[in-house]
C-alpha cells in the first residue's frame, strides 16, 4: 500500500479570545491508501481537529498536510474547496442533510460542482442510493427517514462523486446499536470492497473495532496504535 | 440553473413566512403599479404631444384670453406651419361628479391632430352644424352616446345667449377614435365649435384660450416661439409660446407634481420593505447556518454561497414583485370600468415593467447582502460545531 496522507509536525492552535489554546502538538503521522483508521480519545483530545485537518476543512498552525501528493496546508480557501470537492467525502454524526431535498437530490448536491449533465448526476445518484439500499427511499425527505436511513443517504452524497478519502466523524454517534452496525458494515463494505480510505472518528470501542487500525489521541498527542 | 432546486427549496423552507413576505412584496408592486399608473395618466398629456406642435397662450395665466386678431400674425409668422385655436369650457353631464374636458375647437384642430381620428363625413357634418359636438368613443360609450343624440352640457363659466342659461346643448355629429393605445385617454374629450361658442356665449369677445401652432420645423421650435411672442411683446396679452409637450406638462404640474408624490411614497413604501425583507432573509440565513457549512464542506465556494443568497434574496422579491405587478395588469380595466370610465388608467406599459424589474433587482441584491456575506464569510469548522 502507498502513503494517502502524509502529516508532518503538524501542530493546531485556536485563539479563543485572548487566550491560546494549543489542540494539536506536532503530529507526524501516515495513513496508508485503502485503510480504515479509527481516530478515538477523551473529548478534547483533538480528534475532530485532526479530521478537519485531514479533510481540509482547517488550516494547520504549523506543519504541513499532505493527500495523494498534494500539499493542502498551503491550498487558499477556492482552491481547497474545489480539492475537497474532488477528493473527500464527508459523513457527519447528525446526517446534514438538507431538509428540503429527497434523499435523490441530497445525493445529487456534490455533483452540482461537477460538468455532468442532469441526466449524469441522476442516474449516479440512484446508483449511489442502491449501494447504500435506499433505492426505494429515493424520493424521500429526511424527515421521513429513520436516523440509520438518513446516515446511509448521507454516505450515499459521501461517495457519489467517488472521492478518495471519506471522512467519518462520530457517524454512528446518533444512531442505535443495529442502525450503528449496519452503518459500519457499509463503511467496511466501501473500504474492503471499493477500496476507499476511511478516517473515523469514534467514541465507541466496538465502532473501532470495523476499522483496520485505532490512533489514540490525548491532549493533543498521538499515544497509540493498535492494529484490528 | 442546475442550482436553481437548491434556491427554491431554500426560499420556501419555511413556507409560511415565505408567503407572508411573498404577500408584503406583492402588496408593495401593487401599489407601485397603481401609483405609476397614475403618474402615467398624469403625464399623458406630455407623451400625446406632437414634437412640430406648439402652444400660444397667455404669458401670465391659462385663463386669460388671447384676441382672435393674433390670427393672421402668427400664421404669416416663418415657420408656422398650420394654425388651430381652441377655449376651454369644462362642466358637466347631467350629474356635477361627470365633470369633462369639454372643449370649444375651431374645425382645424383635427389637422393638427392626426392621432384623432374622424370619419371625413362627420368631420363635414361638424363644420356645417353650428350646434354640432364630436366626442371620444370612450366618452361616448361611458353615457351612452350615439351620432344624433342631443346632449345637454351644463357650463360653470359661459351663458347662453339665446337661453341665458349655463347650459347649453349640442348635436353629436361624430365619434373620434384614438388608436394608440397609451393615448386612449384622450378619448375622454368632448370638442364642439369655437365659432357657434364665441357667438353664443354672453361675454363673446373674440378670444381665444389658446392657439397651437404646427411649426414646418421643429428644430426652429425656438426661433418661431419668440417670433410669435414679439407680436405681443409689450401689449396687454402678451404670449407665452411653448412645445406641446412643456405645456401639457405645466398643467399637470398645477394639479401637483405627481412624479414627486408618487416617488415619496413608494419611497417609504420600498424602505420598509427593505426592512422587513432584510430581516426576513437575515433570520432565513440564520437558522440554515449548518446546512450552509455543510455545503461548504461539500465543495462550494465562498463565492457559490454568495451567489446562492443573492439569488434566494432576487427570487423572493421578483417572484412577489411580478404578482404584484400582473395583479396590476388585471385590476387597472377592472377600475375603469368599476368607475364608469371616469377613472381611465393606461396599461401596465413597458417603462414601468422595466422600472418595476429594476427596483425587484436592486430590492433583491440590497436584503441579500447582509446575509450573503454572512454565508461567504462562514468559518465551516466553527459552524458545523454550532458556535
Amino acid at each position: 500500500m502507498s502513503t494517502l496522507v502524509e502529516i508532518r509536525d503538524v501542530s493546531k492552535t485556536y485563539e479563543r479570545g485572548k487566550q491560546k489554546v494549543e489542540v494539536l502538538h506536532h503530529i507526524d503521522l501516515d495513513i496508508q491508501r485503502g485503510d480504515f483508521l479509527a481516530l478515538m480519545g477523551p473529548s478534547g483530545s483533538g480528534k475532530t481537529t485532526l479530521l478537519n485537518l485531514i479533510g481540509g476543512l482547517d488550516a494547520p498552525s504549523a506543519g504541513s498536510i499532505g493527500v495523494a501528493g498534494e500539499r493542502i496546508d498551503r491550498l487558499g480557501g477556492g482552491a481547497l474547496a474545489k480539492w475537497r470537492a474532488a477528493n473527500v467525502g464527508f459523513i457527519f454524526q447528525f446526517y446534514n442533510l438538507l431538509p428540503m431535498l429527497s434523499a435523490q437530490k441530497n445525493v445529487e448536491v456534490p455533483l452540482l460542482l461537477t460538468r455532468l449533465s442532469a441526466a449524469e448526476r441522476k442516474r449516479n445518484a440512484s446508483i449511489a442510493l442502491q449501494l447504500v439500499g435506499l433505492s426505494d427511499r429515493a424520493s424521500h425527505k429526511p424527515n421521513e427517514l429513520s436516523g440509520g436511513q438518513q446516515q446511509r443517504v448521507a454516505i450515499a452524497r459521501a461517495i457519489v462523486s467517488d472521492p478518495t478519502l471519506l471522512v467519518c466523524d462520530e457517524p454512528t454517534g446518533d444512531l442505535d446499536r443495529q442502525s450503528a452496525e449496519e452503518v459500519l458494515g457499509l463503511l467496511q463494505q466501501l473500504n474492503r470492497e471499493h477500496g476507499k480510505t476511511i478516517i473515523m472518528v469514534t467514541h465507541d470501542p466496538k465502532a473501532a473495532e470495523y476499522a483496520s487500525h485505532t490512533l489514540h489521541l490525548d491532549k493533543g498527542t498521538l499515544v497509540e496504535q493498535t492494529a484490528a | 440553473m442546475k442550482y436553481f432546486h437548491l434556491i427554491w427549496a431554500a426560499l420556501f423552507r419555511r413556507k409560511t413566512r415565505t408567503m407572508l413576505t411573498l404577500l408584503s412584496v406583492l402588496a408593495a408592486f401593487l401599489l407601485f403599479g397603481l401609483l405609476d399608473a397614475v403618474r402615467v395618466a398624469f403625464n399623458a398629456g406630455s407623451d400625446a404631444a406632437g414634437v412640430d406642435r406648439m402652444v400660444v397662450s397667455s404669458k401670465y395665466s391659462i385663463i386669460q384670453g388671447l384676441p382672435q386678431s393674433l390670427i393672421p400674425r402668427i400664421q404669416a409668422t416663418p415657420g408656422v406651419k398650420n394654425l388651430t385655436w381652441a377655449n376651454w369650457f369644462g362642466g358637466y353631464y347631467q350629474d356635477r361628479k361627470n365633470q369633462g374636458i369639454n372643449i370649444a375647437i375651431d374645425p382645424g384642430y383635427f389637422d393638427i391632430y392626426p392621432e384623432i381620428s374622424v370619419a371625413p363625413d362627420q368631420l363635414a357634418a361638424f363644420r356645417q352644424t353650428r350646434t354640432g359636438a364630436i366626442v371620444g368613443e370612450m366618452l361616448a360609450k361611458r353615457f351612452g352616446w350615439k351620432v344624433g343624440d342631443k346632449v345637454p352640457i351644463a357650463g360653470a363659466i359661459y351663458p347662453n345667449k339665446a337661453t341665458g342659461e349655463t347650459t347649453w346643448t349640442f348635436d353629436i355629429v361624430g365619434i373620434y377614435k384614438v388608436e394608440e393605445e397609451k393615448l386612449k385617454g384622450l378619448e375622454q374629450q368632448f370638442f364642439f365649435r369655437w365659432d357657434y361658442f364665441d357667438e353664443a356665449n354672453s361675454y363673446g369677445t373674440h378670444e381665444v384660450g389658446w392657439y397651437i401652432v404646427q411649426v414646418t420645423d421643429p428644430k426652429q421650435s425656438d426661433a418661431v416661439a419668440k417670433a410669435i411672442d414679439a407680436i405681443s411683446a409689450n401689449s396687454d396679452h402678451e404670449t407665452k409660446t411653448q412645445t406641446e409637450q412643456a405645456f401639457n406638462l405645466s398643467f399637470a404640474k398645477q394639479l401637483g407634481d405627481i412624479g414627486l408624490i408618487v416617488s415619496a411614497i413608494m419611497g417609504a413604501v420600498f424602505f420598509t420593505l427593505l426592512l422587513l425583507t432584510g430581516n426576513t432573509m437575515a433570520q432565513a440565513v440564520r437558522e440554515r447556518i449548518p446546512e450552509l457549512a455543510t455545503l461548504k464542506t461539500i465543495g462550494f465556494s465562498d463565492v457559490s454561497l454568495l451567489a446562492l443568497v443573492f439569488a434566494e434574496a432576487v427570487l423572493l422579491i421578483v417572484i412577489g414583485g411580478v404578482l404584484g405587478m400582473v395583479l396590476v395588469s388585471l385590476l387597472l380595466p377592472v377600475i375603469g370600468d368599476a368607475t364608469g370610465g371616469r377613472m381611465q388608467l393606461p396599461p401596465v406599459g413597458a417603462a414601468t415593467w422595466g422600472i418595476g424589474l429594476g427596483l425587484m433587482i436592486l430590492i433583491g441584491l440590497l436584503v441579500g447582502v447582509l446575509p450573503a456575506l454572512r454565508a461567504m464569510r462562514l468559518n465551516i469548522v466553527d459552524a458545523l460545531a454550532g458556535r
